[in-house]
């Protein structure tokens, strides 16, 4: 397995063999191959819910390749062109009208940001299901929140570079939300934006951010929350540890190489992906006004601020959470307590590990406590995603606080209900249902 | 360390001693790169005031002009309008605006130096969307029945009244801002500076 060592490749005499033999010398190229594909020993029994990481790991590819190409024609510039649009504006309806092949790259681009939240929640589910966050894999899980924390840094930043309303008045609301922070607040947002008001300082970091540095960070996440997993192993539908359970040549029972078996097997979920991708680029890519909402078709008007504004659909739940409260604490703003419990809601999945306190990782084992809180919990984000779409209203309000009590109850209450709950025997051997 | 395990203290010291020098030399090297984040001179320089022409500001109509980047709404208030203000002095938050939201000069019942002329920048004190202007009274414009007339943030639904007051327990913490602005003439205002020449 990864960490181990395997012997260097000795060549066999032919062209292709000397060359490997060189390489192999000077660069761990079979060790490489060896410890994370072809004899990294991953459980036999994963299920559709596996499929979501390497989709991930796909998307991330899609949006740095497209990404790449859109910079080519992006001009990060708030200044109005001859016509009195913004330059940022209209370098992206060049790329839809002009670059021949644009509109295409850049729906994949838009479709890829929205399909890289999709797959990113799946695969968190996944392992809150089956307990992937528990001993030895704690370090793979906060590798993974910080992941989930860049991802929707790089989100925010990207969404305001087409230079529209959403993006200019999205950007205004979030970068002021700084603002509420005792003492530093006010200077805080003056450093984000680079000026007094979101303007062409604040739309040119927002560039740089998005290309360069949050990719960097994430692509090097990426790789250690790759390389923990494969120190520790891959769990599995049962939660069960096959290391403890080896062959005679040091391998697990239950386990079976990652390449080829999980290699072709994530080629069909590719397949089915793509198809699913491929329908709301081509036929759907504004998704329903949620992936690209209508408002961002409009220049940005730093004098008139949309009638409705709203995140896009991947920040609502803690968008929600932020507007669900509204109560002062200790002298300090219903503003600040919302910016605290938005940060909050993100951040407290990285202490899950420690907060579950069952003594069984995977959800077929439990009882019906967990079961019930876990589905509540995914109602609650639900709920919470739908009603930050919408106004404000009384009744959202409402519901919303519930909705937040309960998210925030699920985490901190976990270490009781989660040892409370019944359990039953988890077997030697994983099985194949 | 020696064969014995005995510390050369001299030899840890210096490398203590390296290590803090680099440190500190690593943390001064974000000074630049921070300092850069920071709002440019020329950024600095851009509030330049603005001069506006209000001859053809009907009465009950409203204007907007940009300045420093932000909306700044002039608005020839109607008696009818005005005739609100002292009828909402319990519902809004701070009705004597006793907040420095507004220069000494518009400390006063109306918030303005003329009594119908309103400016006021557009930007909500909340989390700074620019309120769209409700000036039907009634339900028309999808209000209360007993809205008098103002503005109502779309973002999270603070409301304010003509004098840009906003009302009680509504997200935003304090009125609408009174820019700094002067008279030169009868119709001509100058925005972002107190006294001509200053």
């Amino acid at each position: 397995m990864a960490g181990g060592t395997f012997e260097k490749y000795k060549s066999d005499g032919s062209l292709a063999g000397n060359a490997l033999e060189w390489v192999d010398a000077r660069f761990p190229a079979t060790s490489l191959w060896k410890g994370h594909l072809s004899e990294y020993y991953c459980p036999k029994n994963f299920n559709f819910w596996y499929f979501f990481g390497s989709l991930a790991l796909l998307v991330l590819v899609i949006q740095i390749v497209t990404g790449i190409f859109l910079v080519m024609h992006y001009k990060p510039d708030a200044a109005l062109n001859a016509s009195g649009v913004p330059i940022a504006f209209a370098s992206v309806e060049y790329i839809m009208r002009d670059v021949p092949g644009g509109w295409l790259i850049r729906y994949m681009h838009s479709t890829g940001a929205s399909a890289f939240f999709i797959v990113v929640y799946l695969h968190m589910f996944r392992g809150m299901l089956y307990g992937s966050y528990r001993k030895p894999r704690e370090l793979t899980w906060l590798f993974g929140v910080g992941i989930f924390l860049v991802l929707m840094g790089e989100a925010f930043f990207g969404y305001l570079l087409p230079w529209g309303q959403m993006s200019y008045w999205g950007a205004q609301v979030i970068v002021n939300l700084f603002g509420a922070i005792p003492v530093v607040g006010n200077d805080l947002s003056i450093l984000i934006r680079g000026d007094f008001v979101v303007g062409d300082a604040t739309l040119n970091r927002f560039f740089s951010f998005h290309v360069i540095a949050f990719p960097l960070v994430l692509v090097g996440l990426v790789a250690a929350h790759v390389l923990a997993l494969h120190e520790t192993g891959s769990n599995n539908p049962d939660g069960i540890e096959i290391k403890a359970n080896k062959d005679e040549h040091g391998i697990p029972r239950d386990g079976i190489p990652f390449h080829p078996y999980y290699t072709v097997k994530d080629i069909v979920g590719v397949v089915v992906f793509l198809m699913v991708f491929s329908l709301v680029m081509f036929f759907a890519p504004e998704g329903g006004g949620y992936f690209l909402e209508t408002p961002n078709f409009y220049p940005a008007d730093p004098l008139k601020t949309p009638n409705h504004i709203a995140p896009v659909w991947y920040f609502t739940p803690y968008y929600s959470i932020l507007r669900a409260i509204v109560w002062n604490f200790f002298g300090l703003d219903a503003k600040f307590w919302g910016v605290v419990a938005m940060g909050a809601s993100v951040v407290i999945f990285a202490f899950l590990p420690w907060l579950d306190r069952s003594p069984v990782k995977s959800m077929r084992y439990r009882g019906p406590i967990s079961k019930v809180m876990l589905t509540l919990f995914v109602i609650c984000f639900f709920i919470l995603g739908y009603l930050g779409t919408l106004s404000p209203s009384p009744t959202g309000e409402l519901v919303s606080q519930v909705c937040t009590l309960f998210y925030f109850g699920f985490f901190l209450a976990m270490p009781w209900w989660s040892r409370m709950d019944k359990f039953k025997p988890v077997p030697d051997r994983v099985t194949m249902k | 360390m020696s064969k014995q395990g005995k510390m050369d203290c001299g030899r840890r010291n210096l490398i203590v001693a390296t290590a803090a020098v680099g440190g500190v030399g690593a943390v001064a090297a974000l000074v630049p790169f921070v300092s850069s984040l920071l709002p440019s001179e020329r950024a600095k320089a851009a509030g330049a005031p603005v001069e506006v022409d209000i001859s053809k500001l009907e009465p009950g109509q409203m204007m907007t002009v940009e300045w420093r980047g932000k909306p700044v709404w002039i608005i020839n208030r109607t008696k009818e309008m005005l005739d609100t203000l002292p009828k909402l002095a319990d519902q809004v938050a701070d009705p004597k605006s006793e907040v420095e939201q507004q220069p000494a000069y518009a400390k006063n019942d109306t918030r303005s130096v003329k009594p119908e002329i309103m400016v006021v920048v557009g930007i909500c004190t909340h989390l700074g969307c620019s309120p769209s202007s409700k000036f039907k009274v009634g339900a028309d414009e999808g209000m209360t029945a007993d809205w008098l007339g103002g503005f109502l943030c779309p973002c999270h639904g603070s409301t304010f009244d003509f004098a840009g007051r906003v009302f009680k327990a509504k997200p935003a913490p304090t009125n609408l801002e009174v820019p700094p602005h002067v008279y030169l003439a009868d119709t001509r205002i100058i925005i972002g500076e107190d006294k001509k020449g200053a």
